[in-house]
């Protein structure tokens, strides 16, 4: 079965017909060509697919192209360009942030996610005292909440001081 | 030192590419109306294919092929002999099924998800027969390997049980180390497109060569008829030295179809389709006088190998070289399994081996009340003691003082279970590295326009580890150029030969060529040719020094770990590593894959654990849910620092192998470190909480915990 | 995936219509049910996106807390209320999945989450949940994560959640809707025990849709969640347990106990938590209690250890509860 689908990808409008089947994931790389976003694990297990969408981190992979209708996606190809680089980009390059890369566009795109979930205030497993409205960006608050993104390479260490030293700007 | 660009940390050349989603990996590459290939793999261990029903699958929307042992073209036989990965890896060849998730059947659809659904539907009957799927309920089964890469099976000098007998301390155990699976982030995928005649395939290999040979033989086509790309890769760790039947079957479906196939392996088939580290069981014996000086080493090791396909895990190799003893042994056994073929991952045999024989050292430190550095230190050889030849560079005693001093190691808790905090136990481990250092010929081609631009071409990989960078970086330094002035193109059949990425070779094998071929390039320059039109080809080659010395990197690992007194978790705090690697050529892409290493390390001591459920050969927990590699929270603090240092006899560039040597030792330092914190002792890795909270019950370490 | 049709209604009562279709699920979040679906675990025909529907809010209800069924599991322990008053709930919750899951899975849908036996998972092997009648792989295998209590012959499984293991020490209520009723269900009565249907996880009929979780007022005394697992995040839990202790400051006044990672429903541990009930405070008392909160408990190989575990797991987080002493 076919739906149609309207997503704005990286502020292109796209109307789109897809298999009910296709999930965002497959959307952007098959039918967009957007091949920054990866497949790691196609389960929610690894974080490689993270994408934005409107302007909440989620895996690419566990979404049915059909259920985001309407809405705004953000790619690692909508956060900067070679030419112009986000600070998140140009910080993981900084601190070598990755070694494959693979895992890399995910890591990015849930760092930036991550940063606007710290600024409101959301508490994690690890954060302190709940009652605090603020939470403190520290390396263990980054590791708790950057722990969906695997590197298999192991770039962590480099990973978070990369989004300390993005988060700080 | 010379002002140089070599070691310096310059961020990678590739970086850009890699953050904004530009770098393609095999599976992003894209074509022309390309048709989609999913696999259908085996559900039975061990048996025969009595009927592969396609009807269905045929039947089913957008399929446009379904292919299984009974209509796939034929191709080369498969052949045990020769170099493992370049050798035919023909698909679908055959009704015998070696192992549980051996691809049966190809089902190629106008799309993913078509091909995905029908790959479901394709129904396959089998006469099941009983499989070996143990590895210690058929160690009567474990054979003497003809060789091992580091050279024989098996070792010895002196009288060991004399040795042994003389110890006035003495520690005989048995260490168990489980199935582990290279999990790369990358799946493993192949786009498949012919030409005519020619053939073009993008893959995620390591080796492109061998990849080449590999394809070229299968389907018994001309070598110079097939193009292997593979420009980016998402991680190898060993798992991407063979080529797998991703990148057969595409080809074989491309060319039935006269379109483009893309075979894209799932994550759960990465288990079994792909190879993985095979389990060991080792039992070490060593002995030592009061002066803490051994008086024998013993490390004898079983693991599983595949039944259809040998593979050694040579877990003892570089226990002849790290310690002096008079008295020695080392064996090595293989146990055929029908099981998914093991291979190499990150460090084979070492980072296992290690695991074993570097607890061992610490459970003897604690015998001889001796501090576990100070063992090893008295323990240095001033040869190699088996090959009776000198080192050519060995730094571990540096290694292992420079990382006592920095990581605090005099506030140890010389009595374990001592030191509280909160919840936690702490403790202190120590493990030394070592890595055998390799070199392959490789080969180099290097250009210079007119505007003194600089391009380098081999068909060596970049999987991670920097080589676009420090390739630059050679180039750059050799020809007086700056770095944005020189290009470096990599992993593509139709460049120069190298031995590709594998057992940290690659940097130590292909540095040289660059800068000999740069050399010839500036010759050139200096008689008056050019800039403009200069190229210069040339093969570098290892020489005697590899009989003449004994070669490995060195390294020290410091950890700190915590263990609930509750629970039995078992968390790292932080952890140092300090490596002799002979002459870096960047201290920032190094330095990462030291860490990188070092925290495969904490997984392997850990976490990771491919378990097998014994009735079906089945690795059951064959997802990243359900096979635990770390993630950020298990990773605290992790650092490692690099000693100067120059290793001419391993290549003229100074350099050895990096890649590998932050595992190796890595995992028993945690393990060490878990034994000081609360007096548990696991030698079953992984070390799960359950494991731990084991021992926390036994009455011994009860009152510890008060 | 098997091919399924697809539609997403305009409001609850046509949702409720259109679940009548042969072979209909519900999709909220859907970040367990196309991650079955992916495996043909699960094979609906039809989906009934009922994503946007609204039920997102989070209200004050007779002192306690009214839950909508698509509040997201990060709304939910990002709640200021949820953090104040029911933080077993909220570090439950954040010590779930991922953040990426954590923003796209719902109230609901946690609820319905599947067990990750490695069995029910894969297709290849027998599994009475997934196949009733197929056999359980799990009894024999490798199940080291299975559960200890409360099994069947037939399942072994546990049930995956960390909120529900806190929303059963909350003595929440899950209120489902259907074309023509409504009703709310205790949590304790809402999941359960596999007996000889372990392909049933719930009570919920056929077309019925959670649409909200109503907490009680928060009871007196310190929450805790502690959460074992293998690794420190990321994880499914070995056992868990969510404990509530009032205490005068030398004895127990009440204490209520619930076990996650033990048995196909979240298990709360009645016996001990009256075991405790004014009696002082002491880590022998403690201990004890945790004893019996596994009384019964039967290992099956693998987990063996879960027992002594999710005992000393007990005491531990009960004596963590009652050092907060919150009035």
């Amino acid at each position: 079965m076919t739906v149609d689908v309207g997503l704005t990808v990286n502020g292109v409008r796209h109307d789109l017909k897809v298999d009910s089947r296709t999930t965002l994931l497959d959307l952007l790389r098959e039918h967009l060509g957007l091949t920054g976003t990866k497949k790691g694990c196609d389960h929610g297990q690894c974080g490689a697919c993270t994408v934005l969408v409107d302007g909440v981190r989620k895996n690419a992979c566990m979404n049915l192209a059909a259920s985001l209708d309407g809405r705004g996606i953000v790619t690692i190809e909508g956060l900067g360009t070679e030419q112009a680089l986000h600070p998140m980009q140009a910080a993981f390059i900084e601190h070598d942030g990755f070694q494959c890369g693979y895992c890399t566009p995910g890591q990015i795109c849930s760092a930036v996610g991550m940063l606007s979930e710290l600024k409101r205030g959301l508490p994690s497993a690890v954060t302190a005292d709940l009652r605090e409205a603020a939470v403190d960006m520290v390396e263990a608050e980054v590791r708790e909440r950057m722990s969906g993104n695997i590197c298999r390479c192991a770039a962590y260490p480099n990973i978070v001081a990369a989004i300390l030293d993005a988060g700080k700007a | 030192m010379p002002d140089t660009i070599l070691g310096q940390p310059i961020d990678r050349i590739d970086g850009k590419a890699k953050v904004t989603g530009a770098a393609r990996y095999a599976g992003d590459r894209r074509a022309e109306h390309p048709a989609f290939g999913v696999i259908v793999t085996s559900t039975v261990g061990r048996g025969t294919i009595n009927k592969v029903d396609i009807k269905e699958a045929q039947a089913a929307p957008g399929v446009v092929l379904v292919m299984s042992h009974e209509n796939a073209p034929a191709q080369a036989p498969f052949k045990h002999a020769g170099d493992r990965h370049a050798r035919p890896k023909p698909q679908l060849n055959g009704a015998r099924v070696h192992y549980y998730g051996e691809p049966v059947a190809l089902v190629v659809a106008d799309t993913f998800e078509q091909a995905t659904a029908a790959a479901r539907l394709v129904r396959v009957s089998y006469q099941t027969e009983m499989g070996a799927y143990d590895l210690a309920g058929n160690r009567r089964f474990a054979y003497t390997p003809a060789e091992l890469v580091q050279g024989k099976p098996d070792s010895s000098l002196g009288d060991f049980d004399k040795g042994f007998a003389q110890g006035a301390q003495t520690v005989d155990a048995t260490y168990t180390t489980p199935y582990q699976s290279h999990n790369p982030m990358e799946l493993v995928a192949s786009l498949a497109q012919w030409d005519g005649d020619r053939l073009t395939v993008h893959c995620a290999t390591q080796l492109v060569d061998a990849a080449h040979h590999s394809i070229a033989s299968t389907l018994r086509i001309p070598l110079e008829n097939v193009e292997v790309i593979s420009e980016f890769i998402g991680g190898g760790f060993g798992g991407k030295l063979p080529i797998y039947g991703d990148a057969i079957l595409a080809a074989l479906a491309a060319r039935q179809l006269k379109r483009p196939v893309k075979v894209t392996l799932t994550r759960q088939q990465m288990f079994s389709v792909t190879t993985h580290r095979a389990a060991t069981i080792q039992r070490v014996r060593l002995a030592a006088g009061t002066d803490g000086k051994l008086t024998a080493i013993a490390h004898e090791v079983m693991s599983q190998s595949a039944r259809m396909d040998e593979f050694v895990e040579s877990a003892a190799a570089s226990t002849r070289s790290m310690y002096a003893a008079p008295n020695r042994l080392t064996r090595h056994r293989v146990v055929p399994l029908d099981m998914p073929v093991s291979d190499s991952m990150r460090a084979p045999g070492d980072a296992v081996g290690q695991l074993a024989i570097e607890q061992a050292m610490d459970e003897l430190a604690y015998k001889l009340d001796l501090d576990p550095v100070e063992l090893r230190l008295r323990n240095e050889p001033t040869e190699d003691p088996e090959k009776h030849v000198p080192y050519s560079t060995r730094k571990l005693v540096e290694c292992l003082k420079r990382g006592a001093a920095e990581f605090g190691w005099d506030k140890r808790p010389s009595v374990p279970g001592t030191l509280k905090d909160g919840q936690w136990l702490v403790g202190f481990g120590v493990a030394a590295a070592i890595r055998g250092n390799y070199r392959r010929p490789a080969t180099a081609r290097v250009r210079m326009d007119e505007n003194r631009h600089v391009t380098v071409e081999m068909d060596m990989t970049d999987i991670g580890t920097g080589s676009y960078t420090i390739f630059a970086q050679v180039a750059a330094d050799a020809l007086g150029v700056p770095i944005g002035q020189v290009t470096v193109k990599l992993g593509d059949s139709s460049y120069p030969q190298t031995p590709g990425s594998g057992g940290s070779f690659g940097a130590a094998s292909c540095a040289p060529a660059v800068h000999d071929a740069c050399m010839e390039i500036k010759k050139k320059l200096d008689a008056g040719q050019g800039p403009g039109n200069l190229q210069a080809e040339v093969k570098s080659a290892p020489g005697e020094e590899f009989k003449k010395f004994s070669q490995y990197s060195y390294g020290a690992h410091f950890a700190e770990v915590g263990v609930d007194t509750s629970t039995g978790e078992a968390r790292l705090r932080r952890m140092l590593g300090v490596f002799d690697a002979g002459r870096i050529y960047n201290s920032k892409t190094a330095r990462s894959q030291l860490v990188g290493g070092m925290i495969w390390g904490v997984g392997s001591a850990l976490h990771e654990n491919a378990v097998v459920d014994q009735r079906y050969g089945l690795f059951v927990n064959h997802d990243l849910a359900g096979y635990h590699v770390p993630v950020h929270a298990d990773v605290p603090a992790v650092d490692a620092i690099m000693l100067a240092g120059f290793d001419g006899k391993s290549n003229e560039m100074g350099s050895k192998g990096v890649g590998e040597l932050g595992i190796c030792g890595a995992g028993a330092a945690v393990a060490n470190a878990i034994y000081n914190a609360c007096g548990v002792r696991i030698r079953d890795y992984p070390i799960t909480p359950d494991k731990v909270l084991r021992g926390l019950m036994r009455p011994a370490n009860l009152a510890q915990q008060r | 995936m098997r091919a399924f049709t697809y539609e997403r209604p305009v409001d609850l009562a046509a949702a409720l219509v259109a679940i009548g279709q042969p072979g209909a699920r519900f999709l909220a979040g859907g970040t367990n049910l196309l991650d079955l679906m992916k495996v043909e675990a699960e094979t609906p025909q039809h989906l009934v996106d009922v994503s946007r529907l609204p039920l997102d809010q989070i209200s004050e209800e007779n002192g306690g807390l009214r839950i909508g069924a698509m509040v997201t599991n990060t709304a939910l322990a990002g709640d200021s209320h949820v953090r104040e008053h029911y933080p077993v709930l909220a570090r439950a919750v954040l010590n779930g999945a991922s953040a990426q899951l954590r923003n796209q899975a719902t109230t609901g849908g946690n609820l319905l989450q599947r067990t990750r036996c490695y069995y029910f998972y894969d297709p290849s092997t027998p599994c009475n949940k997934r196949a009733p009648g197929s056999g359980c792989s799990a009894l024999q295998g490798y199940n080291r994560i299975h559960a200890i209590l409360g099994a069947s012959d037939a399942c072994i499984a546990v049930h995956p959640s960390d909120m529900a293991v806190a929303m059963m020490a909350l003595d929440a209520e899950v209120e489902v809707e259907a074309p023509h009723s409504h009703r709310r269900i205790k949590i304790a009565d809402f999941h359960r025990l596999p007996g000889n249907t372990p392909q049933n996880d719930t009570i919920l009929g056929a077309g019925e849709l959670i649409t909200a979780v109503i907490l009680p007022p928060p009871p007196p005394g310190g929450q805790v969640y502690r959460k074992v697992r293998d690794r420190a995040s990321y994880d499914f839990a070995l056992v868990s347990v969510a404990a509530v202790v009032e205490t005068d400051g030398e004895r127990i006044r009440s204490a209520r106990i619930a076990l996650g990672g033990v048995a196909h429903k979240p298990w709360r541990a009645l016996e001990a938590e009256r075991q405790l009930a004014g009696v002082p405070l002491s880590d022998d008392a403690l201990a004890a209690a945790g004893e019996t909160a596994v009384k019964g408990a039967q290992g099956h190989g693998h987990n063996d250890f879960k027992i002594p575990l999710a005992a000393r797991t007990v005491a531990s987080a009960l004596a963590e509860a009652a050092k907060q002493r919150k009035a």
